[in-house]
C-alpha cells in the first residue's frame, strides 16, 4: 500500500505482541456502526495520479494576457523563492511548540513580523491568518474587544468579497456593521463623519481602494481617534513600496492579503492574511505571535510568545478560535521580501505604477474610453468607463487570448459599463498596446 | 545567528525587477507616497538563499524524523502530491476567472477537481454534501458552528449553548464562543468516555448542539456514541464532528453513520497535506441532508451536459466564508492522496495507524502510567505521573527525546490528563521506527528514576538551550523595527 | 496568610471593605497557581464593574484569568505601580498587592461573599497544578 512501511510479516509480529487481531483492534466499534461498504475507486499509482491531474489541468486556461486583479495579483516570483520554500525541513513541520527544534520556523517568523511592521510602519505584527478577508474580519473584532463598542464603519471601496464575509461573519452577533457609500473611489468622508459616534469601535477603509485609487486616510483616521475609535486600514503590500504607509497616517490596525508577496494566485488560496498593530493593543491581538529571548546560557532564542491569550489555553474567553496560521505562506512572503530588497521592492512597485500609468494613457486614446475617477491618482489599477456593458467587452476579449479585467457591475449593480484593469510588472509594453488595440476592435 | 536585518550591507542588491521600458512616471503626489523606504535587507540572492538554508538546518520536520504528536496526525506527506499542487494550470489560475461571462470555460479543470473532492469527502464520511471553503480546521469549525446557529435560526429555536467535553480541543470552545454561544462543558466518566448522564441532565431546550471528537482526544472510541447522538437529537440539537481523530476510522466508520450532522476535516491531518510550519491547512465542513441549503457561497455543481459551474443562488446560505473556493493549493493535494490510496489504501491507513499506537502503548506501559488501559485507536495517551515523584515533568522528557532525535508528543493535553504525554505514530511510520522510539522513551524512565538530574538537564544536544519564556512575555521583543 | 477580616470569591479575589469602599485583589493561592506572572491589566478608574463579572485580566506565561469583581460599582482608583511589579504581588499579595477600590454600590451583596474559613476550604479543595 503506498505510503505505508510495515510489511504484513511485521504487522502480524506487532498485532502478536500486542496480543490481539487487527479486527479486535477495532471491536470497540459497534457492529451496526461499521462501516460496510466504501464507494471509492480503487487507488491509483503515482504515474496514473500524475497524469490524471495533468489532465485536469490541461483543461484550464491559466495563460491569458491578463489585466485582471481585484485584489489578487499575478506578480513574478523569483525561483529563490520556490526553492527555499521547497525545503522540507519547514514544509513538513508543525507549529513549532518545541520551540529548540524549531528555531528555523520561529526565528523565521519574527523576520516576518519584522518585515510586516517595517513595510507598514507599526509596532507589532502577528504570525499570520488566513487571508485579507478573514484578517480584516479579525482586526474588526479586535477592535470590538479594545474599545468594548458595537458599531463599525466599513467604506464601500473596501473589497466587496472581503465585506461579504464580514457580513456573514457578523452577522449573529448583535455588531452594528455600517457600509458607507464612497465617493469617486475614495472613502467619503462625510458619509463617514455622520455615522461616527461615541459607540463606533472603528472605521475601516482600504489603500489602494477596491478601484485602485490611492488615498491619504490620515483625516479619517483623526476623526475616528477623536471620538476615541479604531482606524483599521486594509493594504495591498507591493503598493507600500511607494504609497504612504498605514502608520503613517495613523492606523492602529493595518491588514492586508499577502498574496503578492511570492504567492501564485492559486485559483483562490492558500493565501496569506497579514496583521500589524501598536504596542499597546499587542494583548488584543488574535493568532501566534513570536517573540525573542536567551536560553539559561544568555543564547538568543525565538519563542511564541503571548500564548495565554489562545485558544488552547483561554478556550471560549480566547482572543479568537485561530490555531493554524499560514506559517508556509508567512515564510513566503519573508523571503519574496528579502530578494527583492529596500531598493527592490521600490523599483517593482514603481514599474507597476508606471506601466498602469501608460496602460490608462494609452487606454483612453480609445474613442468613448474614459476613467471612472479621473481625478484620482492610481497605484497600478484604474477603472474603466466604457461606451458599452462591461460584461460584453471581457466576453469578446476572453475569446481572443485576454483577460480584460473585472467587471465591477458584480458587486457594485450601477457600475455596468465599469471595467476594473490591473496591471503588474509581468505585463509587458507590447502587450499593453496589444491589449488596448483588442479592446478598441472590441467595443 | 544573526536575524537577517543584521545582515544587511547597504547597497547590496539581491532579484531585481523589470527594467522600465519608457513608460511614463505617474506623478503621483508627495501626499500619497511613503516618506522613507521600508527597511527591508539589502542582500545577494546567495546572502538570502545561505540565511534561509541555515534556518531550515535549524527545524525539525516530518522528513527529518518521527514526529508523534499527538492530535496532529504528522504523516508522510507524499511528494506527488507537491508536484501535483505546482503544476502551472492550476497555481497559474486566477481566482476572479470563473466570475467572468464565460470564464467557467477557463477554469473545468479546477472546478472538476472541487466537484470530485466533494464526492470523495460525503462518501468517506458518509455526509449530504461538503463545502471546501474553510482555511484551517478552526475555520472549519467557525463553519459549522455558523451552519448550526443558521438552523436554528431558519426553524425560529432559541438556543443559546453548545455542549463541549472537557477533553475537546481548545478550538471548539473557542469557535463557539466567537459564532456567538454560550459553552456548557461536559466532564468525562471514569473510563475516558463522555459522562452520558451528565449529558443527559444538561441537555435542555437552550442546548443549540453537541461538538465532539470521535475518538476523542485520549484516543477512545465512544461506544456510546449513538446513544449520545439520539439524546442530543432528542432536544433539537445538532451533532457537530470535530475530524481532527478521523485517522482511524478511513473506511471503518463514518461519521454520518454515528449521527453526526456537521462534520469538519483537518485536510493537513488525516489527508496528508503538509503543516507548513505552522499552515496552511484546510477544514471542509461536510453536512447531512437538511443542512446543505446552509452551506457557504458558492457550490461547484454539474450540468447535466458534464460541464461544472459555481451556484451562487443559495438563499438560505449563512454566505462567504473565504473569499473564494478554499485553499485550492492544500485541496489538489488531498485529492492526489485520495486518489493514490483508493479505498484499500485508506483502509490500510485506518488499520496501521491503530495498530501503530496500539503497539507503542504495549511497549510503552509498563514504564509510564496508562490511565485508560484499553484499545486505542490512532493516538495513546500516556500520564508522567510516576516520574514527578523524581522531579521529572512530562516537559523534561519532551526535552530528552529531543536530544535523542525524535519530535516530543503533544504535552500536557488533554487537560483532562495531568501530566499527559500524548502520542500519535501515524500509519506512515516503520516498526523499525517505533522501536527506536519505544527504546528510547524506556531509557528516559529509567533515567528518570536512576539519576532524574540528567532528564531535568535536557535538552543539551540543540543549538539553544530551554528558552526563558517569562522575559520573552514580560519584555516584549516582537520585531527588529530598526 | 489569608486575612481573617477579608471577604473572598471563590475565584481567587479578596476585598478589604471599608465603609463603602471595597479594596480588591488576589489571594496568594491565587498568585501561587498563576506561576510566573507576566501581564496584568487593570480596569479603567470610572468604570462600572459588576459583581463576579471580569473587570480586568492577569497572565502568567501558562494561563490568563480574569480577575472578577467581589462587588458592584465604580472603580475609584488602581494600582497602577503594580502593572511593572509583580514581585509585590508575590510578597505582599493583601497589602501593596492590592488592585483596585471600588466604591460599593450595593452593600447587600456583601453578604453572600465567603469569609476567610470558607475561602480556605475552597483552596483546599481546589486541585493543584
Amino acid at each position: 500500500m503506498p505510503y505505508i512501511a510495515n510489511t504484513a510479516e511485521q504487522q502480524e509480529q506487532m498485532l502478536r505482541q500486542i496480543g490481539r487481531s487487527m479486527s479486535e483492534l477495532f471491536a470497540d466499534i459497534p457492529e451496526n456502526l461499521r462501516c460496510k461498504d466504501l464507494d471509492i475507486p480503487p487507488g491509483l499509482t503515482e504515474q496514473e495520479v500524475c497524469s490524471r491531474l495533468a489532465g485536469l489541468a490541461a483543461r484550464n486556461k491559466p495563460d491569458m494576457i491578463s489585466f485582471l486583479g481585484g485584489g489578487f495579483y499575478d506578480h513574478f516570483i523569483p525561483a529563490a523563492v520556490d526553492a527555499i520554500i521547497s525545503r522540507s525541513e519547514f514544509y513538513t513541520a508543525y507549529t513549532p511548540y518545541q520551540p529548540e527544534m524549531s528555531q528555523g520556523v520561529l526565528q523565521a517568523i519574527y523576520e516576518y513580523q519584522s518585515a510586516i511592521c517595517r513595510l507598514t510602519e507599526m509596532e507589532a505584527a502577528n504570525a499570520s491568518l488566513y487571508d485579507g478577508g478573514t484578517a480584516l474580519y479579525e482586526a474588526i473584532s479586535m477592535a470590538l474587544r479594545i474599545t468594548g463598542r458595537r458599531r463599525v464603519i466599513v467604506d464601500d471601496s473596501v473589497s466587496p468579497i472581503y465585506r461579504t464575509m464580514i457580513r456573514s461573519y457578523t452577522g449573529n452577533l448583535g455588531i452594528e456593521l455600517v457600509e458607507t457609500q464612497s465617493r469617486a473611489g475614495l472613502s467619503d468622508r462625510d458619509e463617514i463623519r455622520k455615522h461616527l459616534n461615541d459607540q463606533t469601535a472603528a472605521v475601516a477603509v482600504q489603500n489602494p481602494s477596491f478601484f485602485g485609487c490611492l488615498d491619504d486616510a490620515s483625516d479619517i483616521a483623526e476623526m475616528a481617534h477623536k471620538l476615541g475609535a479604531l482606524m483599521i486600514v486594509s493594504s495591498y503590500p507591493i503598493s507600500l513600496g511607494l504609497a504612504k504607509t498605514p502608520g503613517a497616517m495613523g492606523a492602529d490596525i493595518v491588514v492586508g492579503e499577502g498574496q503578492s508577496l511570492g504567492m501564485p494566485v492559486n485559483f483562490g488560496g492558500p493565501y496569506l492574511g497579514f496583521m500589524a498593530t501598536r504596542m499597546q493593543h499587542v494583548r488584543k491581538m488574535p493568532g501566534r505571535v513570536a517573540g525573542r529571548t536567551v536560553d539559561g546560557h544568555g543564547r538568543q532564542g525565538f519563542v511564541l510568545t503571548l500564548q495565554a491569550r489562545e485558544q488552547h489555553i483561554r478556550r471560549e474567553k480566547a482572543t479568537s478560535n485561530i490555531c493554524t496560521n499560514e506559517g508556509l505562506c508567512a515564510l513566503t512572503s519573508l523571503v519574496y521580501l528579502s530578494l527583492l530588497g529596500k531598493q527592490g521592492l521600490m523599483d517593482l512597485a514603481r514599474n507597476c505604477a508606471e506601466k498602469a500609468s501608460y496602460a490608462g494613457r494609452r487606454l483612453l486614446k480609445i474613442r468613448d474610453v474614459r476613467m471612472r475617477f479621473p481625478k484620482q491618482y492610481f497605484f497600478n489599477e484604474f477603472v474603466l468607463e466604457l461606451p458599452v456593458s462591461a460584461d460584453r467587452v471581457i466576453r469578446r476579449l476572453l475569446e481572443k487570448g485576454f483577460a480584460a479585467g473585472f467587471p465591477l457591475v458584480r458587486y457594485y449593480p450601477q457600475m455596468e459599463k465599469s471595467l476594473l484593469v490591473a496591471v503588474t510588472e509581468k505585463r509587458t509594453k507590447q502587450e499593453i498596446d496589444l491589449f488596448a488595440h483588442v479592446l478598441e476592435v472590441s467595443i | 545567528m544573526k536575524i537577517i536585518f543584521e545582515k544587511s550591507v547597504a547597497g547590496r542588491r539581491g532579484v531585481r525587477p523589470p527594467r522600465q521600458e519608457g513608460c511614463p512616471d505617474p506623478n503621483l503626489p508627495v501626499r500619497l507616497l511613503r516618506e522613507n523606504p521600508a527597511e527591508l535587507p539589502e542582500l545577494s540572492e546567495l546572502d538570502v538563499v545561505r540565511h534561509f538554508t541555515e534556518l531550515s538546518r535549524r527545524n525539525f520536520g516530518v522528513d527529518n524524523g518521527f514526529y508523534p504528536l499527538g492530535s496532529c496526525t504528522m504523516k508522510y506527506n507524499p511528494k506527488m502530491a507537491e508536484r501535483v499542487a505546482n503544476l502551472h494550470g492550476f497555481s497559474g489560475l486566477h481566482p476572479l476567472l470563473p466570475q467572468l461571462p464565460t470564464g467557467e470555460t477557463l477554469v473545468q479543470g479546477a472546478l472538476a477537481v472541487l466537484y470530485h473532492m466533494d464526492h470523495l469527502l460525503r462518501e468517506i464520511c458518509g455526509m449530504a454534501a461538503f463545502t471546501l471553503q474553510p482555511l484551517a480546521g478552526a475555520h472549519g469549525e467557525l463553519t459549522g458552528v455558523m451552519i448550526i446557529a443558521a438552523y436554528h435560526k431558519h426553524k425560529g429555536n432559541r438556543k443559546t449553548t453548545l455542549l463541549i467535553p472537557d477533553s475537546a480541543h481548545g478550538t471548539n470552545p473557542a469557535s463557539a464562543a466567537i459564532a456567538g454561544y454560550q459553552v456548557r462543558v461536559i466532564p468525562s466518566d471514569s473510563n475516558g468516555y463522555m459522562d452520558v448522564a451528565a449529558l443527559e441532565a444538561a441537555l435542555d431546550g437552550s442546548i443549540a448542539g453537541l461538538m465532539l471528537t470521535n475518538p476523542n482526544t485520549v484516543g477512545l472510541f465512544d461506544p456510546n456514541i449513538k446513544r449520545i447522538s439520539e439524546l442530543v437529537h432528542g432536544v433539537d440539537g445538532l451533532m457537530y464532528y470535530d475530524g481532527a481523530n478521523l485517522n482511524p476510522l478511513l473506511g471503518k466508520c463514518r461519521p454520518g453513520d454515528m449521527g453526526f450532522d456537521i462534520v469538519h476535516l483537518n485536510l493537513h491531518k488525516t489527508f496528508a497535506t503538509p503543516h507548513g510550519g505552522g499552515g496552511p491547512g484546510a477544514g471542509p465542513v461536510g453536512v447531512c441532508e437538511r443542512l446543505t441549503e446552509f452551506l457557504p457561497v458558492s457550490l461547484v455543481e454539474e450540468r447535466p451536459d458534464g460541464t461544472f459551474y459555481l451556484n451562487y443562488d443559495r438563499p438560505k446560505s449563512i454566505g462567504y466564508i473565504a473569499p473564494f473556493y478554499g485553499n485550492f493549493g492544500i485541496i489538489l493535494r488531498a485529492y492526489a492522496y485520495i486518489l493514490a490510496l483508493g479505498k484499500e489504501g485508506l483502509i490500510r491507513v485506518a488499520e496501521n495507524a491503530t495498530l501503530n499506537a496500539n503497539y507503542i502503548m504495549e511497549k510503552l506501559k509498563p514504564y509510564f502510567d496508562l490511565p485508560f488501559d484499553r484499545v486505542c485507536k490512532h493516538e495513546c495517551v500516556f500520564s508522567a505521573k510516576r516520574q514527578t515523584e523524581h522531579g521529572v515533568h512530562a516537559i523534561d522528557i519532551a526535552k530528552a527525546l529531543i536530544d535523542r532525535g525524535f519530535h516530543p508528543p503533544t504535552m500536557y493535553f488533554p487537560m483532562t490528563v495531568p501530566e499527559a504525554l500524548m502520542i500519535e505514530p501515524t500509519e506512515t511510520e516503520s516498526k523499525e521506527t517505533l522501536d527506536a522510539f519505544c527504546d528510547a522513551m524506556i531509557e528516559i524512565a529509567k533515567l528518570a528514576k536512576d539519576d532524574p538530574q540528567k532528564i531535568t538537564s535536557c535538552p543539551t544536544t540543540t543549538l539553544v538551550g530551554r528558552l526563558d519564556e517569562v522575559r520573552a512575555a514580560r519584555q516584549l521583543d516582537l520585531a527588529s523595527l530598526k | 496568610m489569608i486575612p481573617q477580616d477579608y471577604k473572598y470569591l471563590k475565584s481567587h479575589e479578596w476585598a478589604k471593605i471599608d465603609g463603602d469602599v471595597a479594596t480588591v485583589g488576589i489571594t496568594d493561592f491565587a498568585v501561587g497557581q498563576l506561576g510566573d506572572i507576566v501581564f496584568l491589566e487593570l480596569p479603567k478608574v470610572g468604570a462600572k464593574v459588576n459583581k463576579d463579572s471580569a473587570m480586568c485580566v492577569i497572565e502568567s506565561v501558562k494561563a490568563a484569568v480574569d480577575i472578577n469583581a467581589p462587588v458592584s460599582g465604580e472603580v475609584m482608583e488602581v494600582n497602577t505601580p503594580l502593572t511593572q511589579d509583580f514581585e509585590t504581588l508575590g510578597k505582599d499579595p493583601y497589602g501593596q498587592g492590592w488592585m483596585v477600590k471600588i466604591k460599593i454600590r450595593d452593600a447587600k451583596e456583601l453578604s453572600s461573599l465567603l469569609g476567610a474559613a470558607e475561602y480556605k476550604k475552597v483552596t483546599e479543595e481546589e486541585p493543584k497544578h
